[in-house]
């Protein structure tokens, strides 16, 4: 039924319906300090889109914007063909419903466990048995690499890579179509981090996820990204595979993938 | 009972020699969980029972799950595939066969963790249920007292401390608290005595009319205003406005271990977060307590001219002949000590806040609490002192 209302709503050129989501023309601010003007992304269905730029570019900005968390000053975003801005109540909620979120530094609801935040989402769009609903928690607790006893601590309670991983499971609770990561792997070890960018490649692939992914670590961009946009002069410079924007004609990029650390990461 | 039909989607059974294949089919998604669940209940419950599919289960010591019918599985279909197959494994053997190849990760990935039995703490007989809790309820308190009083301890010797070191204590942030603490509240503090004041010659007016004796009115408002009430409401005012303040904002930087990191700069959070407060309390609360004594009296003063016809005038003089200035003293020398008493509590359960947003709540209403109640215990004392000093 959801699926017939939805496939009606869908616009009918096929390029259309290649892109999940679409910023046009965006332009954010705080007060006159401008943080984007003019910016134009396309995220492709199913791609993992990593999202770099300097501290301060507007990265997780532009990811709340999205979101709907900030009101943009211009400009029009569509997430799987539906614009934002005109959602009726209901169907802002319906479209919540497929996203997942990581914020940047974790949002967990702290007077709730680990497990609680889990089911926050499953409750409040799904009304699950409570055996099923525990199930559900544990198993996606222990699908983003928490130990099982972390279950029913609190968020206070946790380290800082681990508060990420909770916050993980919690964005991946109601199985989005759409999952928007704020620098998942920073303040993880190599080897969590590396399991995450598994994690997050081999979801993509079985669920056919689009996953919008800001970050930092050369490593995730270079094993996962399928594509990589550059945020830099309040707009996007370039959103092309990593071998390209390598070659990309600016200083900025130049600089940040021609460092040791890029090297490192294997990047030519 | 759930439709065939619905388990038909699903799940198909099919038997091959002595063994049953299970095949799993359809979209195993979230949106449909609650239709799986139940049907994976209703097909488990059956066993051994009457209907066919239980039956043909119960005959089998092996079972094979082929996945390969599934068209749609997501992370939570994992979890309820794997539930399916631990609720065939209790009894016989369980594998996975025809796994998807793009569904292979996802499978690997889940794993089923079914919830442990919680165990059931030992309850006392019900007799001794309420007994235990005023007994623990009592030590809370006695020790929340301790705590309370040893923290004022160690505010008082950084404050006596910074008398040789002046420099440790911080003025801006001190002129700051004064006038959040102070000079803002006057409004409410005003309006709250002067209505009081009103009341109180409205109310004694009448009550006193009838022994012809109003005009005592204005000896009862200038003692119980001056020597009680004006002070008492005040900090009453500034317990529930600044004191929940006082909490609120040096619990939420406990919470974002700003505390922690000042220590680590070396800073004393006593010095930085409550002598300021504890200052600008001290320095103000007499003041706004002196101000509730001159607003309360302009409130009956206007209230006698309307009701009793006393000109503004003729009231002053009065009250100057039958009001000794004792009266002002015995209720402005209490000021400092709530003063203390305010700012203690709320910067100790402020510093107290741990874990989560719902602690820092707690330790608001706490603060409040404990701050209000001190606040009148200490008045009560002071009127048994003073009454025995006899001031
Ligand atoms: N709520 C806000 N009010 C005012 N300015 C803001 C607000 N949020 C962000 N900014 C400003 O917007 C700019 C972009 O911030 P943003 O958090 O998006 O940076 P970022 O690219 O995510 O950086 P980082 O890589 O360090 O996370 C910054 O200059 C910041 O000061
Ligand atoms: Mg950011």
């Amino acid at each position: 039924m959801t699926d017939v209302q939805i496939a009606t709503k869908m616009p009918s050129s096929s390029e259309a319906m290649d892109n999940a989501i679409v910023v046009t023309g965006l332009k954010t601010a705080f007060g006159d300090h401008v943080v984007h003007d003019g910016l134009d992304l396309e995220v492709r269905r199913g791609e993992i889109l990593g999202v770099v730029g300097g501290s301060g570019t507007g990265k997780s900005v532009l990811l709340k914007t999205i979101i709907g968390l900030n009101h943009p000053q211009a400009g029009a975003i569509s997430i799987n063909g539906r614009d934002q801005a005109s959602l009726t109540t209901s169907e802002e909620r319906a479209s919540r419903r497929e996203w997942g979120v990581l914020f940047q530094d974790g949002a967990l609801f702290s007077s709730l466990t680990v497990a609680q935040n889990v089911q926050v989402p499953l409750g409040e769009h799904y009304h699950l048995p409570t055996d099923l609903m525990d199930d559900l928690a544990r198993s996606k607790i222990t699908m983003a690499g928490l130990p099982l006893d972390a279950a029913c601590k609190f968020p206070s309670d946790l380290s800082g890579g681990m508060r990420k991983r909770a916050s993980l499971a919690r964005a991946l609770a109601l199985d989005p179509h759409v999952l928007f990561l704020d620098e998942p792997t920073a303040g993880l070890d190599p080897i969590g981090a590396a399991a995450f960018d598994a994690l997050v490649k081999d979801l993509s692939k079985s669920l056919g996820l689009t996953v919008f992914l800001v970050t930092h670590d050369l490593d995730t961009l270079y094993r996962v990204c399928d594509r990589v946009a550059v945020l830099g002069d309040k707009r996007i410079l370039i959103n092309a595979p990593l071998s390209e924007v390598v070659h990309f004609d600016h200083p900025w990029v130049q600089e940040y993938f021609g460092g040791p650390r890029a090297r490192a990461a294997g990047i030519e | 009972m759930v439709d065939a039909a619905i388990i038909d989607e699903f799940v198909t059974f099919e038997k091959v020699d002595t063994q049953t294949r299970v095949t799993l089919k359809g979209n195993w998604i979230i949106d449909n969980a609650i239709l799986i669940d139940t049907v994976t209940k209703e097909i488990f419950s059956r066993l051994g029972g009457s209907c066919e599919t239980g039956r043909a289960l119960a005959q089998t010591d092996m079972m094979r799950l082929d996945c390969s019918g599934l068209q749609k599985l997501d992370t939570t279909g994992a979890v309820l595939v794997r539930r399916f197959a631990a609720h065939m494994g209790e009894d016989c053997e369980a594998t996975l066969m025809g796994v998807p190849e793009q569904n292979k990760a996802l499978l690997d990935v889940i794993t089923c963790c079914p919830v442990p039995a919680p165990t059931e703490p030992e309850r006392p007989p019900w007799y001794l249920g309420p007994l235990i809790e005023t007994g623990e309820s009592v030590f809370l308190a006695v020790r929340s007292l301790g705590r309370l009083l040893s923290f004022l301890g160690l505010v008082l010797v950084r404050l006596f401390g910074s008398v040789s070191e002046p420099g440790r204590v911080r003025l801006v942030p001190v002129i700051h608290q004064m006038e959040v603490t102070g000079l803002r509240a006057m409004g409410i503090v005003g309006l709250i005595s002067f209505l009081i004041g009103a009341v109180m010659v409205n109310q004694g007016a009448i009550q006193l009319a009838k022994f012809g004796a109003d005009i005592f009115v204005i000896d009862m408002l200038g003692i119980s205003h001056l020597r009680e009430l004006g002070i008492l409401l005040t900090a009453i005012i500034v317990a529930g406005r600044s004191g929940s303040a006082f909490t609120a904002q040096i619990g939420s930087m406990v919470l974002r271990e700003e505390v922690d990191a000042m220590k680590t700069l070396g800073m004393n959070p006593i010095d930085v977060l409550v002598l300021p407060r504890l200052i600008a309390l001290l320095i103000c609360l007499p003041l706004l307590g002196f101000y509730a004594d001159i607003v309360g009296v302009a409130g009956g003063i206007m209230m006698a001219w309307i009701q009793l016809d006393i000109s503004p005038a003729n009231f002053v003089v009065y009250f100057r002949d039958v009001i000794t200035v004792e009266h002002y003293w015995v209720g402005i020398l209490k000021a400092p000590f709530f003063a203390a008493v305010i700012a203690t509590c709320g910067c100790y359960q402020g510093l107290r806040v741990e874990g989560s947003a719902d602690a820092l709540g707690m330790r608001t209403t706490k603060s409040v609490v404990q701050s209000i109640f001190l606040v009148i215990a200490f008045d009560a004392l002071f009127a048994i002192f003073f009454t025995s000093i006899g001031m």
